[in-house]
């Protein structure tokens, strides 16, 4: 397309309202108003300059901001809605059953859940469409960036010092005047506006006084700072970059650590500490007589491994790293992970002692202990007694087609077979112990009697590691100091000409704060001689016009 | 001309770049990986009832079969015989058996092996870091087949018949 030659002899980018030197109107629109929209400095947006190709016409969609606020609104409402009824990831349903996340929603919340659940809202966050309308976002915000601050950029740096008095009349701030010696006002001006901090150029009789173009930039920092943090959030999908997940182990347990490969744990004591009584003090005290009691620290003491390099998963080749006691706040920290006490378990069994017993005469032929998670195959209990152990069911489950099954590893709810070798029957007796249950084939005449059950807690830890932090802490502050700068520095331009007859015009624009604008200017009245001016936009000054016209 | 061919090659670039985040930021899943057909199966090393030490990779160049297993399993429970009952005829044709307990006790193990009369080569995964991380098996019994090349050719989730583990293993058999 073609390029706008202006009249000053510039050849402007098609689309420009304003000619990027001199400043003069280029569109009817532009010449019929009476104040220019200088958004953009009245620079030709990329976005409106061809559209021609496929690629020109996807970037001229994300250049709009219509369409960009449509997409933060899309973002926004979504979001919201996915905080109406929990997110998948606190559902409380075991396994990966798309079937039973229905059944949850739909019990819970009713139809309204069930549309939840069939709309997708319940995995929200991890949903693609989600992602796309962030990544549609995100590619708004860089294109439409890059369409508005390249052109600005080009047209604050080629802008002339010597204006169009059409470029000049069509300002906010607007004065035409007589005046005696106007050089001189000018040179005066000049000085006066050096000492307001002003850049000051003068050039054929012209002045331009800039200040503060630096708080232009302000939102385009911002987007940068929001890019960077987006960056982060997309960098969390890089395998190693971020990890949080979660681990049960019990005490005396060694379990590879989930999100760390190589890295192995064990739980050596899980343990709760409560204030006592004592060290609580008067006040304390009584919250501790009304509530119980209250804790003072969930501990985990654990060891790290690391497995050997070049060891294979498995392979019990491993170097103890270090021990560590983890309680809350205070993590496990190793190679960029931390491992957090999260939550506990405590009272499962760990150990069953039993006692030997001759039935009738109630002698003791000694104690055995069984681990349950390592039980041993016979017990010997001296004086030519022993015990054999045949089956162990962790967590028996009743008779199965003739057989006692165990439902799970887990020792919820122990049995046992012996077989029972004394000096009075060294071929042994044999007896099914469960707990609370003692089946026995014939009646024996000795028994392995329950004396007492050690029990063992288990820490529920979370494994965190998480290297984009440092560019979501940099995307943060850059998206501040875009804020502050936007915010803070007013860009503040005054111009100020001869114009024909011993004439003199001034115009000033900002882009925010017109109050302290027009305070400069008059500062600088006070010492030069200037054309008084209007601010088209100031309504009591348009409404003290009329009234003095009202009264004369 | 030439300024509106550099345009499109600018904008054809950055727009590229930025699907291509979009494309990543929908494929790329913080869930832990599944292991699927066609992937290279992770070598281990674990320890069988006796103590010695047993790679995957010493079987490189053999079809494995690769159960997971538990003894309070019943469809485990099911299945082990008819391992048992044609393993033997496969070692000879270049497919062997690996079965991986998932970290219960050896007492537990040994009974169950005696009681079924097991005589392959039953591991046991004592700290479950290859089951659960390095081949993320969930559901019990997993069988995974996996050919000579060590590339898994099927992975199968639930209890098999004495015709599908035939059919299964002749299918990784080294030619």
């Amino acid at each position: 397309m073609s390029k706008i030659k202006c009249q000053c002899g510039h050849e402007n980018p098609f689309g420009t309202v304003l000619c990027e030197k001199c400043g003069r109107p280029q569109t009817d629109e532009a010449q019929k108003s009476e104040m220019v929209d200088m958004r953009y400095e009245g620079s030709a947006r990329r976005s409106q300059t061809y559209k021609k190709s496929i690629i020109d016409k996807i970037w001229n969609f994300f250049s709009s901001v219509k369409i960009g606020v449509s997409i933060i609104i899309a973002v926004l409402s979504t979001s919201a809605i996915g905080t109406i009824f929990p997110q998948k990831f606190y559902v409380p349903v075991s396994g990966n059953d798309p079937s039973e996340y229905l059944a949850y929603y739909e019990r819970l919340y009713g139809t309204a859940g069930k549309l939840y659940y069939q709309l997708g809202f319940y995995d929200m966050y991890d949903s693609w469409w989600f992602k796309i309308l962030i990544g549609m976002l995100g590619t708004s915000i860089i294109i439409a960036s890059l369409d508005r601050v390249i052109p600005l950029y080009k047209s604050l740096k080629k802008q002339r010092t010597k204006r169009h008095p059409s470029f000049m009349k069509r300002q906010r701030v607007f004065g035409q005047d007589h005046i005696e010696d106007a050089d001189e006002s000018l040179e005066k001006a000049e000085k006066a506006l050096k000492d307001l901090h002003y850049n000051v150029k003068v050039e054929d009789g012209a002045i331009l006084a800039e200040k503060n173009r630096f708080g232009r930039w302000g939102p385009y920092v911002n987007h940068a700072g929001l890019i960077i943090f987006l960056l982060g959030v997309l960098m969390r999908g890089i395998p190693g970059f971020y990890v949080d997940e979660t681990m049960w182990i019990r005490e005396g347990e060694t379990r590879e650590i989930p999100g760390a490969p190589g890295y192995l744990l064990e739980n050596v004591d899980f343990s709760v500490e409560t204030y006592s009584k004592d060290e609580a003090g008067k006040v304390f005290g009584e919250a501790i007589e009304k509530n119980g009691s209250i804790v003072k620290e969930f501990k985990s003491d654990v060891k790290l491994y690391k497995e050997k390099e070049g060891s294979l998963p498995g392979s019990s080749d491993v170097e103890f790293v270090k021990e560590y006691p983890i309680i809350v706040n205070k993590p496990l920290k190793f190679d960029g992970y931390s491992i957090f006490q999260m939550d506990y378990q405590t009272d499962e069994l760990k150990s069953m002692t039993f006692n030997l017993v001759n039935k009738k005469t109630e002698e003791s032929f000694g104690e055995f202990t069984i681990d349950l998670n390592d039980p041993a195959d016979s017990y010997d209990l001296g004086n030519g007694s022993s015990i054999e152990l045949m089956e162990y069911y962790a967590d028996y489950d009743g008779i199965v087609d003739g057989e006692p099954t165990s439902k799970s590893p887990i020792p919820n709810n122990p049995a046992f077979i012996f077989n029972m070798k004394t000096p009075d029957h060294p071929e042994g007796e044999k007896s099914f112990v469960a707990i609370r249950q003692t089946l026995e084939v014939e009646p024996n005449d000795y028994e392995a009697k329950f004396q007492s059950a050690e029990t063992r807690d288990a820490s529920g830890l979370t494994i965190r590691k998480d290297k984009t932090l440092y560019i979501l802490l940099l995307g943060g502050i850059v998206f501040m100091i875009g804020v502050i700068q936007g915010s803070y520095w007013q860009h503040r331009r005054i111009w100020i000409q001869k114009g024909t007859n011993s004439e003199m015009l001034i115009a000033a624009h900002t882009n925010k704060n017109w109050f302290t604008l027009k305070k400069d200017i008059d500062t600088v009245k006070e010492v030069a001689a200037l054309p008084a001016y209007t601010d088209k936009q100031d309504k009591d000054a348009v409404t003290d016009t009329v009234m003095e016209g009202d009264t004369n | 001309m030439d300024k509106k061919k550099k345009r499109l090659y600018i904008r054809g670039a950055i727009l590229l770049i930025l699907a291509a985040a979009i494309v990543f930021a929908l494929t790329s899943k913080k869930e832990t990986k599944v292991l699927a057909v066609g992937d290279k199966a992770p070598n281990f090393e674990l320890q069988d009832m006796d103590g010695k030490k047993v790679k995957l990779s010493d079987y490189e160049g053999q079809g494995v079969l690769l159960n997971f297993w538990g003894t309070w399993c019943p469809p485990c429970k099911k299945e082990m015989p008819y391992i048992e009952k044609h393993f033997k005829e496969f070692t000879n044709k270049g497919v062997q058996v690996l079965s991986v307990n998932i970290g219960e006790s050896h007492f537990k193990v040994d009974t169950f092996i005696k009681q079924y009369g097991l005589t392959f080569p039953v591991l046991i995964d004592k700290n479950k870091s290859v089951s659960r991380n390095s081949y993320n098996v969930v559901p019990l019994p997993t069988t995974m087949l996996i050919d000579k090349n060590g590339v898994i050719q099927e992975i199968v989730t639930r209890e098999l018949s004495e015709a599908e583990i035939v059919s299964l293993m002749e299918s990784i058999q080294p030619e």
